[in-house]
């Protein structure tokens, strides 16, 4: 059976490495101030997908992506790796969204996109670690959904068998399609970069992303496959009321920096006399014993 | 109507301790509101079983669903049951554990009221709250107080407008205590039909395996951990000695786990495991903010580090600069002639 499968994918900023400037004064990602990389666990996904791909012949995987113009970055990293296409969601009327109105925007573009079997996720994003969107698009769609999957174990007459990791254990579960799966960091990584996809794509956009009298738009002409899509909030129909900081229930009233208070200590070294003082001292404190 | 709500999270007929430590926390919010708190519990073969886990934390109501198939947990009918229940009972706070079935759960629940879900608090205050833009003023909010970015800031989070107010908390965050006061200890047994519609009962569990804990990491009161300054797997079998001795669980740094020295499920931070220990014993860990959100609370820290400049030693009650090759040793034999 050939399937229509989506996976959602978000560039976010290396929390890794953050620095004062992380934040706007309104609370929100500065994503400006910090080196974008594809989600982690989104990569997962997209291995998930592509292997569907593989056991299901005549199946298409596409990365839906929401952010700036430079999240067209995603899709392109989605494409070198077997991705046959791509959607990049974006507007100034998404910006500012918290997990709600996220998922109403991932969710009208696959309505949009329409026809979906399987949509597949990371379980959640390394800036925010919230794995709130996943099943927030599945309600949305009226989906059912799987969370915290290592493993799709098969397809077979329209039910996904999946093995997902639980508190304490792990579960084997059945679903029917259409399905909203989130998919575990614990998963099998996903596979590097093809040559050959890299060169086939390396000069594929989004429009916005394109300086003005971008000297490669006769290519674009000659091979339309590198013009990737790009949607609005009016492309995928979408409630303006519904998207971006005017659709989020949460707002962020107070973001701090956190500092520890430092505490008088007593330095030590690793000498017996130290070793042996410090132990006797907890034992006489009843610290220890 | 407006009461506090929370969801008690089970495994087979035993509730989760995240639940009652968030039944404990639930309490105080609505003595703080002047309103009840409420519980909602869903499994099978639960009726009878499950309620003295939850009533002495002093709960005011709990909704009891006993049904076929609620349990092991799936989303959809357990999202029917606090969907359909909210409708009815309009409550302002709603309050699950940061669990995989917490956050399965919570979004699709939030999702289906439009209401605001914040996940991982770990703390949670009620107070008023001043929109800016639109100049309008609010009175007992539930301040969602998390960690963002790697643990590097902390966000206050309100949701002025919708309700419930939802939040998840991670094991561990809150401490449990039986109620000292006195709470009305109601108990409703639900007509699981009336809230669950057949066609939910979609997702079929093939196979459910739990294992009990290898470890009980969150209520030691001494914790020996180790970070990438272990060296190796091997260097973490030291720990083990030290704890065995100690009588102290092993915990690990997010480092260490990444490189292999110890299994996940002993990660202490913000990711991990959060920890209230009499004593920290930190080896070989530097102290990313990340691993302090989770170990802050000890009331003894003890850093054994090679480095005197370790960002843990800042808030470390004793440092002890040398190798742990050298200290762990050495602390294992004094301790040993010393407590005799």
């Amino acid at each position: 059976m050939s399937l229509k499968i989506v996976v959602l994918a978000k560039q976010v900023p290396d929390t890794r490495n953050v620095g004062k400037d992380a934040m706007t004064p309104e609370g929100t990602v500065n994503r400006a101030a910090l080196p974008a990389i594809f989600n982690p666990d989104d990569l997962n996904a997209l291995e998930q997908a592509l292997r569907i791909k593989e056991q299901n012949p005549g199946s298409t995987v596409g990365v839906l992506t929401m952010g700036p113009p430079r999240a067209g970055e995603i899709i392109r990293q989605g494409l070198y790796r077997g991705a046959d296409t791509g959607w990049l969601l974006t507007d100034r009327l998404f910006a500012g969204a918290d997990t709600l109105a996220t998922s109403y925007a991932l969710a009208t573009a696959i309505k949009k996109i329409g026809d979906v079997d399987l949509v597949l996720g990371g379980r959640q994003a390394i800036d925010g670690d919230t794995a709130q969107v996943g099943p927030q698009v599945a309600q949305k769609l009226g989906l059912n959904q799987v969370t915290y999957a290592e493993e799709i174990l098969g397809i077979k007459d329209g039910v996904v068998t999946v093995r997902r990791r639980i508190d304490g254990g792990q579960e084997t579960v059945q679903v029917p399609l259409p399905a909203v799966i989130t998919v575990n960091g614990s998963a099998a990584p996903c596979r590097p970069q093809n040559a050959k996809l890299v060169m086939k794509y390396k000069y594929a956009s989004c429009p916005m992303e394109r300086p003005e009298g971008d000297p490669r738009e006769d290519l674009y002409k000659e091979r339309p496959y590198l013009t990737l899509n790009q949607w609005s909030v009016a492309d995928v129909d979408g409630d303006p009321g519904q998207c971006g900081l005017a659709g989020s229930p949460t707002k962020v009233k107070t973001v701090m920096n956190i500092v520890f208070q430092a505490k008088e200590s007593k330095t030590l070294t690793s000498s017996d006399a130290d070793i042996d003082g410090i132990v006797k001292e907890l034992l006489k404190e009843k610290i220890i014993g | 109507m407006n009461n506090v709500f929370v969801y008690c999270e089970i495994e087979g007929t035993t509730v989760a301790e995240v639940s009652q430590e968030l039944l404990t926390k639930g309490r105080k919010l609505a003595n703080r509101l002047g309103v009840e708190l409420h519980a909602v519990v869903a499994g099978t073969g639960i009726k009878g079983n499950v309620e003295d886990q939850i009533l002495p934390y002093g709960v005011d109501k709990l909704f009891v669903f006993d049904g076929k198939d609620l349990f092991p947990y799936t989303s959809a009918p357990h999202t029917d049951i606090l969907v359909n229940l909210f409708k009815e009972e309009k409550p302002q706070i709603c309050l699950m554990g940061a669990t995989v079935i917490g956050r399965d759960l919570g979004p699709r629940v939030s999702s289906s009221l439009t209401s605001g879900l914040t996940a991982d608090c770990t703390e949670l205050e009620i107070g008023p709250y001043d929109d800016v833009k639109t100049q309008a003023h609010y009175d007992n909010l539930l301040y969602q107080i998390r960690p963002a970015f790697g643990g590097n800031i902390v966000a206050t989070i309100v949701n002025p407008e919708h309700r419930p107010q939802m939040a998840t908390v991670r094991s561990g965050v809150m401490q449990k205590a039986i109620y000292d006061g006195k709470a009305k200890g109601e108990v409703v047994y639900a007509d699981v039909a009336k809230y669950v519609a057949p066609e939910s009962y979609v997702v079929k569990v093939l196979d459910h395996h739990v294992e009990a804990a290898k470890h009980n990491l969150k209520g030691a009161s001494i914790v020996v951990a180790g970070g990438y300054g272990m060296g190796s797997r091997d260097g973490f079998d030291m720990l083990f000695d030290l704890a065995k001795v100690l009588h102290a669980e092993v915990g690990a740094s997010r480092a260490a786990v990444d490189a292999g020295f110890c299994d996940s499920d002993r990660q202490i931070g913000q990711t991990g495991v959060t920890v209230h220990p009499k004593v920290y014993i930190a080896c070989g860990i530097s102290g990313q903010i990340q691993h302090l959100a989770g170990m802050q609370d000890s009331k003894i820290i003890i850093s054994v580090n090679s480095d005197p400049d370790a960002p843990i030693n800042k808030i470390a009650d004793y440092v002890i600069v040398g190798t742990v090759e050298e200290v762990i040793p050495k602390l294992i034999k004094y301790y040993k002639q010393n407590s005799k």
